[in-house]
């Protein structure tokens, strides 16, 4: 009991010491004409209640589009749901929260102790992916807004050939490595910094986003939705789930005919034909080629790791503390500038040169290990690309691809088996 | 029987497959659950780290900046001499334009009694610039510093701002108790 009371009176000492330190250079002054000060104006942040409400309404828009695309089986359906969330979303949510982002968040979390993940920002990333997991990419068709803004303004789509498209396909996974990194790191969020559609949302960006958003929007009317087949990180982690997905979309809903009309109003080349049509290479060099390309694996992989490995110190000078140690070291005179903020910071905070290099190496040996990890997994994926590229899979009818088809419900909508149903 | 033997060799890899992502995504999700609160985390500027560097300004991907000077009155001497209102070696202790030291005049002097003089910061106009609170802190009480106004923030995942603050001044605070003010908020 003593104790507690002496801790309590220790507590309230050092309270009064934090108030003496706190003494003002110029008393308040004591008012005789009965003034009554104002308070100052500080609103209070978006309701928690509200940011539940996002995790609800992205489950009721997923229930719906798995509604629309298994039972209704309704282009429709999906473009109006679409366009409810892009308004919600993208517009009224202004971009923030997103599933796309989440992944650094997660990352985060996992990696420092100190971050505590809003529970809202996990939601965000897994109920996609459970979704993704048993109905396919119904989340880029209908919820996220980043891929709405992008489908809505498909117009002239042109077909990308199959080297091209897989070539481009890497990309995504760089970008998700580079951001798992980064995030890992304590670095940056690169994903939602250098998101090209939010500034739409916010109506409000820096003169480069702006143009590149643009860009990015200019692009899509010819390259059907290419943030979400070339960059999305998060499309990665879909792609996986679809690929092994328990239910996804079927272009007819009986027998196909095989008149192509579905693979024609595919805007992202993710319709494959049956493999009658296609030139059937010859077995034995595609088993020649099998066994190279397996046998290349983990050299990919080695020579990736390495690659990655060497890459570490240009990658980690994106974090502010050895890009500060690395500005001081190579130019010492900027100590004498004193239109440097960042050094002079550094120099008023009183943080000893050998501490800053110590946090430095710290932050560098942890890039070491990762761009060397991230540098192995782009070699393997390399690698799993041209083992996909030999690998034959019989296919009977028109199918979508299953990690790549978004599930957008173009193909029903253009296919004529039993559209007669529909009209009488 | 039928079917049975339509469940062939792909089939069982891919529920094979789908399994282990289950199990991927349910551990991923399960080790990050362990550390996931139930409140939400909003930006907030920590007043006595803050340096007054000036980049709140610029670097807000808001603009102008959701960065706003917010004024401590508990803490103010409510000076005729103001630090943060008057621009060092003012022509005249009054409200002249050529005397204010806000670029966008954006603090009000009112005359209270004599000698004391009270200052309101007009959100509408303030952009941030830190101008007022390196004055203040300078010369007065530092009753004048600057907070991320929550009903303009727009709660990036990463404040772009706090990215690049020099003194690492900005922090994730919960939502509970979303301003750090002066006065109430003590020194840590």
């Amino acid at each position: 009991m003593s104790k507690r009371i002496r801790t309590g009176l220790a507590f309230l000492l050092s309270f009064f010491e934090s108030m003496s330190y706190a003494q003002q250079r110029f008393p308040r002054p004591e008012f005789e004409s009965g003034y009554v000060q104002p308070a100052p104006e500080l609103p209070a942040p978006r309701l928690l209640s509200l940011e539940y409400l996002d995790v609800l309404v992205l489950l009721l828009v997923l229930v719906l589009a798995s509604w629309f695309i298994y039972e209704k089986r309704s282009r429709r359906g999906i473009l109006w749901l679409s366009v409810f969330s892009l308004a919600y979303f993208g517009f009224y949510r202004e971009g923030c929260i997103c599933a796309v982002g989440s992944v650094q968040n997660v990352t985060l979390a996992l990696f420092n102790p100190e971050y505590a993940i809003p529970f809202t920002a996990l939601a965000f990333f897994l109920i996609p992916l459970a979704f993704t997991l048993f109905h396919g990419r119904t989340f880029c068709a209908a919820a996220c807004p980043l891929g709405v803004a992008q489908d809505l303004l498909v117009a002239r789509p042109v077909a990308l050939s199959a080297g091209v498209s897989k070539a481009l396909g890497v990309l995504p996974y760089l970008y998700l490595g580079l951001a798992v990194l980064f995030a890992a790191t304590g670095t940056e969020f690169i994903i939602c910094r250098y998101d090209p559609y939010v500034g739409f949302f916010r109506l409000d960006a820096s003169f480069v986003m702006v143009v590149l958003g643009i860009g990015f929007l200019l692009l899509g009317l010819f390259i059907a939705r290419p943030y979400c087949r070339f960059l999305c990180p998060y499309g990665v982690l879909l792609g996986w789930m679809s690929r092994f997905s328990k239910r996804h979309l079927s272009i007819t809903p009986a027998e196909c005919i095989d008149c192509k009309l579905c693979a024609k109003s595919c805007p992202f080349d993710a319709i494959e034909p049956p493999t009658g049509y296609q030139q059937v290479e010859m077995r034995e060099s595609n088993t020649r080629r099998f066994l190279l390309y397996t046998l290349l694996l983990p050299v990919f992989i080695l020579v990736g790791g390495f690659l990655g490995g060497k890459s570490h110190v240009f990658l980690s000078s994106a974090h502010p503390d050895v890009h500060l140690a690395e500005l001081l070291i190579n130019q010492p005179e900027l100590k004498n500038d004193p239109g440097h903020i960042d050094v002079q910071t550094f120099l008023a905070s009183g943080k000893t040169m050998e501490a800053l290099v110590e946090d430095a190496r710290a932050v560098r040996r942890a890039f070491y290990r990762g761009s060397t990890i991230l540098g192995a997994f782009m070699g393997l994926v390399v690698g799993l690309m041209l083992l996909g590229q030999v690998a034959f899979r019989e296919r009977k009818d028109f199918e979508p691809n299953k990690s790549h088809c978004f599930s957008c419900g173009r193909c029903m909508d253009y296919c004529p088996v039993g559209q007669e149903r529909k009209t009488t | 029987m039928e079917k049975n033997r339509s469940y062939n060799r792909r089939d069982f890899l891919e529920s094979g497959m789908r399994l282990s992502l289950a199990l991927a995504v349910g551990a991923v999700g399960g080790l990050a659950i362990g550390k996931a609160t139930a409140s939400e985390w909003v930006w907030q500027i920590d007043p006595f780290a803050c340096t007054q560097c000036g980049r709140c300004a610029d670097e807000c991907v808001l603009s102008p900046s959701a960065v706003k000077c917010v004024h401590a009155f508990d803490l103010c001497g409510y000076c005729d001499l103001c630090g943060g209102y008057l621009i060092p070696g003012a022509n005249g202790l009054n409200t002249g334009a050529e005397n204010q030291l806000c670029p966008t005049s954006a603090i009000h002097r009112k005359y209270i009694e004599d000698p004391y003089f009270e200052y309101v910061i007009e959100e509408d106009l303030c952009i941030g610039c830190s101008k007022c609170v390196k004055g203040c802190a300078s010369f007065g009480n530092g009753s004048l510093h600057l907070q991320i106004k929550h009903d303009l923030c727009k709660n990036c995942n990463e404040c772009s701002i706090a990215r690049l603050c020099p003194s690492d001044a900005i922090k994730r605070v919960p939502a509970s108790t979303p301003y750090l003010v002066k006065g109430g908020f003590i020194e840590p």
